[in-house]
């Protein structure tokens, strides 16, 4: 999933505070099971902004919404006879659904509430770790389901580096060195012959290097 | 045991107070209320394991919203005591009533009152 964080409310603060009439939006997806901007996240940020409003001497509207997705045309189209009330929009999705709502919303000013960190999973309650850095040509078969791409920090393909040490990377003691989880892994698998054979030069055309990307499936377009 | 406690504390019985959110917290000082408390089992003996260590995370970072946006976290405050300790329960109303004395009124709720008037 998108995993996402909070934005401290000074800056939250510091961005609306002009106007009057605003819109706090959450996502039913990925940011509300990191627990950045579902449901209770909207409504704690929302109650928050009206009380510090209003200990300022100014009563602004902040109303609060939560939609199924906020980077689907359908979902997003649940808002549009309401948007105009607002003058703006206070958008606790990804960087995704903020950009997909102001690509829709053009004349109301569209504003991010949390930080998007990156695609990971959920450890632990409140430890959420990289997992894919959508490089759009997966290795994980070769490389006993364990990522170098996302997982070290130099992105080496034939690894380890001379920086691993007892399995750590030289970035910190907290950080595995991916090399050293991929050997661990394939040697458990039976499968250490894999790591042998040297990876050739990835084509990274299909990572951010190639600029913004699509994917096109004409057998699914109606 | 006939204890006295302060009459301007309002209960509000949960099953446990791992069902108090910070939300709960927040819309109390929106609605107007000066102070609020929340008195959970002793940590360690909760019959959900962790429902009054997730109440104390809760008041926590309610107290750190509050401190934020100018209402003040001290209005907050998470007290633990076992069933038995009916004297605790008393002891902690009255001086959570003191403490809140001290602070003076929720500002939110006077803000209110200026703005209508």
């Amino acid at each position: 999933m998108i995993v996402a964080d909070k934005k401290p409310i000074e800056e939250i603060i510091e961005v609306i505070k002009d106007h009057d009439k605003i819109l706090v939006l959450g996502c039913n997806e990925c940011v509300t099971v990191c627990e950045a901007g579902g449901k209770k996240e909207v409504e704690i940020l929302a109650s928050a902004l009206r009380m510090y409003f209003l200990n300022n001497g100014k009563e602004m509207v902040i109303d609060e919404h939560t939609l199924e997705r906020q980077c689907d045309h359908e979902y997003l189209e649940e808002v549009r006879d309401r948007i105009d009330q607002y003058d703006a929009v206070l958008s606790l999705a990804c960087g995704v659904g903020v950009q997909f709502m102001a690509e829709k919303y053009h004349s109301t000013p569209i504003y991010p509430g949390v930080n998007t960190c990156f695609l990971g999973a959920t450890e632990q309650r409140g430890l959420w770790t990289e997992r894919c850095q959508a490089c759009g040509e997966c290795m994980l078969a070769t490389t006993g389901g364990i990522c170098p791409v996302s997982r070290c920090a130099k992105r080496i393909l034939n690894g380890p580096c001379g920086g691993s040490s007892n399995g750590k990377c030289e970035l910190g003691k907290e950080v595995d060195c991916a090399w050293h989880l991929i050997v661990e892994r394939l040697k458990a698998l039976g499968r250490l012959d894999d790591y042998e054979k040297v990876c050739s030069i990835k084509d990274w055309s299909t990572d951010r290097a190639g600029g913004p990307r699509k994917v096109i499936r004409e057998d699914v377009q109606v | 045991m006939r204890l006295e406690y302060p009459t301007n504390i309002r209960i509000v019985l949960v099953p446990c107070t791992g069902k108090v959110d910070i939300i709960h917290i927040l819309r109390s000082f929106e609605k107007g209320a000066d102070g609020v408390y929340v008195v959970g089992c002793m940590e360690g003996s909760c019959q959900f394991i962790s429902g009054n260590i997730r109440a104390r995370k809760r008041v926590e970072q309610a107290q750190e919203i509050l401190d934020k946006i100018g209402v003040g976290g001290g209005r907050v405050q998470m007290y633990n005591l076992s069933a038995g300790e009916g004297t605790h329960f008393a002891k902690f109303a009255v001086e959570m009533e003191e403490k809140i004395r001290g602070l003076g009124p929720n500002p939110v709720k006077n803000s209110k009152k200026n703005l209508a008037a």
